[in-house]
């Protein structure tokens, strides 16, 4: 198989074979990485699994994190949604309730998956685990769908990085959001094509989102990204699966991100220097914290 | 260009809440326990720069002490650590300073226990980790390969005898880093194999005359 490191490569394979991108992307993996494609299942079943446990985890605490920002959050809107369902519905509850489940886990160093990082690890399991709870979807679809969002994180990171310290929260949340509206086309049938477009349009409205964390903890504003971002992978796979496609191609979206994460002042880029980490109330807090 | 893992995108499978700041510090901890061969008596930590500032929020001390206790990264136990019971027995510090001239996430290990020793690392980033240091020499140990190290006398013919002995057993060499105090005096190899060395082979190089100091340093799980 020729080597594969851009989309359009990707979508080049995919159409000649015949083949989802999950199918490309599992027989890619065991000849280039050497990893037969049982092995490879096996290893992303068990972080599926470890995911839905951090859900599980995360949805029955309200123990905050060591900095005693973050932790409780959870809890307010599982509270409300019992008395009040959400605005749209029992999908959209459970999506915003397990990115923050997990990334609540996370803060409060629980066991949770880099999904590509843990500052992101909400977005991914929560978008594929509450859809697929809702249209009932198998756990070797649910497995095939995480491969497609790895496939998708890889393919970025052959050129962008994805560290905040290198290119903001474009390349840590961002990535993740993408990756999560890829999965999500494909759990719900869509073809090579729309999933690419999902990937395109969440890229294009991340551009520029920088990594500022409040004391240089992976809690404010991350954590309560996680929802935001897992919400944005829905609207992308909707607007996709409907056919709109993004008329910026998908491979000079990431050329755009990688530029933008470029030209982004290192004061943004994870040094907490600047943007919410050097407000008035930022620096109170991180005095207190660390006084 | 460097073929990166669906794999690396989609785990490790960790306990939060940074995958440098936690992750990484458990990966360093062990690396630093398998080169020194026990786990020490006595431990001081030294913690660099954003190690040090953030570290706390991070559960950084926790982790680095887990990883030389020997834990995983996915661990439960990592979280109350200074509490667990497996930390009772050992004596620890944690020492906190600011010099930039160390990488931004980096920490000294200096082990005390029947002999003593300094490692240096670094927390490179995503988890990865890099031990750069040991007793002031430079070594080189991403503990992604089984990797000999070897302090000797720096006489010639050392790599030809060590390397010898590795192709015995028809293994390949990944990598191959030396370094030395000074001309003919202590120097540091550290090769890095594909493959796995039997116990008779690293016997035959710890046999080897003016070798000082042996240590086969399995490679750490993804």
């Amino acid at each position: 198989m020729k080597s594969i490191n851009t989309f359009e490569q990707l979508l080049t394979e995919c159409t000649s074979q015949g083949k989802r991108i999950w199918q490309v992307a599992q027989a890619y993996e065991s000849e280039w990485c050497e990893v037969p494609i049982n092995k490879m299942r096996q290893v992303a079943t068990s972080s599926l699994k470890a995911m839905k446990e951090a859900i599980r985890s995360g949805l029955n605490s309200t123990e905050m994190s060591m900095s005693g920002m973050c932790g409780d959050d959870c809890n307010k809107l599982q509270k409300r949604f019992a008395l009040r369902p959400a605005i749209f519905g029992k999908t959209f509850e459970k999506i915003l309730t397990y990115s923050l489940a997990t990334s609540e886990e996370n803060i409060r160093m629980g066991k949770i998956v880099a999904c590509p990082t843990a500052g992101s690890c909400g977005i991914v399991p929560a978008v594929i685990t509450a859809i697929s709870e809702e249209y009932n979807i198998s756990e070797e679809r649910q497995v095939n769908a995480l491969i497609t969002a790895g496939e998708i994180g890889r393919i970025i990171s052959a050129r962008v990085p994805l560290a905040g310290a290198v290119a903001g929260c474009q390349a840590e949340c961002g990535a993740a959001a993408a990756m999560a509206a890829g999965a999500v086309t494909q759990l719900l049938g869509g073809e090579p094509r729309q999933v690419l477009n999902a990937v395109a349009l969440t890229l294009k409205n991340i551009l520029g989102l920088t990594c500022d964390p409040v004391c240089g903890l992976v809690e404010v504003p991350c954590v309560k990204r996680n929802p935001f971002m897992a919400v944005m992978a829905i609207t992308a796979c909707e607007l996709a699966i409907s056919g709109v496609e993004s008329k910026i191609p998908v491979d000079e979206v990431v050329d755009a991100m990688e530029q933008t994460g470029q030209l982004m002042s290192p004061a943004l880029k994870e040094s907490s220097m600047g943007g919410l980490a050097r407000t008035k109330t930022a620096v109170k807090l991180q005095s207190d914290l660390f006084s | 260009m460097k073929q990166t893992s669906i794999l690396d995108i989609i785990s490790p499978i960790m306990i939060g809440p940074s995958s440098s700041h936690t992750a990484g510090a458990v990966r360093l901890g062990l690396l630093a326990k398998n080169i020194y061969g026990k786990i020490p008596q006595k431990i001081t930590f030294k913690l660099y720069n954003s190690y040090a500032l953030t570290g706390k929020g991070h559960g950084t001390e926790k982790g680095l002490l887990a990883g030389v206790l020997g834990l995983a990264v996915d661990d439960r136990r990592i979280k109350n650590i200074f509490s667990d019971d497996i930390a009772k027995n050992i004596e620890y510090k944690f020492e906190y300073q600011e010099n930039f001239k160390k990488h931004p996430n980096s920490v000294d290990f200096i082990f005390e226990d029947d002999k003593t020793m300094k490692i240096y690392g670094e927390s490179v980033g995503a988890g990865e980790v890099c031990i750069k240091e040991i007793n002031g020499f430079s070594v080189k140990l991403t503990g992604k390969y089984n990797t000999l190290m070897i302090v000797y006398k720096d006489i010639p013919g050392m790599i030809s005898q060590v390397s010898g002995l590795i192709q015995t057993q028809n293994i390949n060499i990944a990598s191959l880093h030396c370094d030395r105090y000074a001309k003919g005096e202590e120097a540091t190899m550290c090769i890095s194999i594909d493959g796995d060395l039997e116990n008779d082979v690293i016997e035959a190089v710890k046999a080897i005359d003016k070798v000082y100091f042996v240590s086969y340093i399995k490679k750490l799980e993804e």
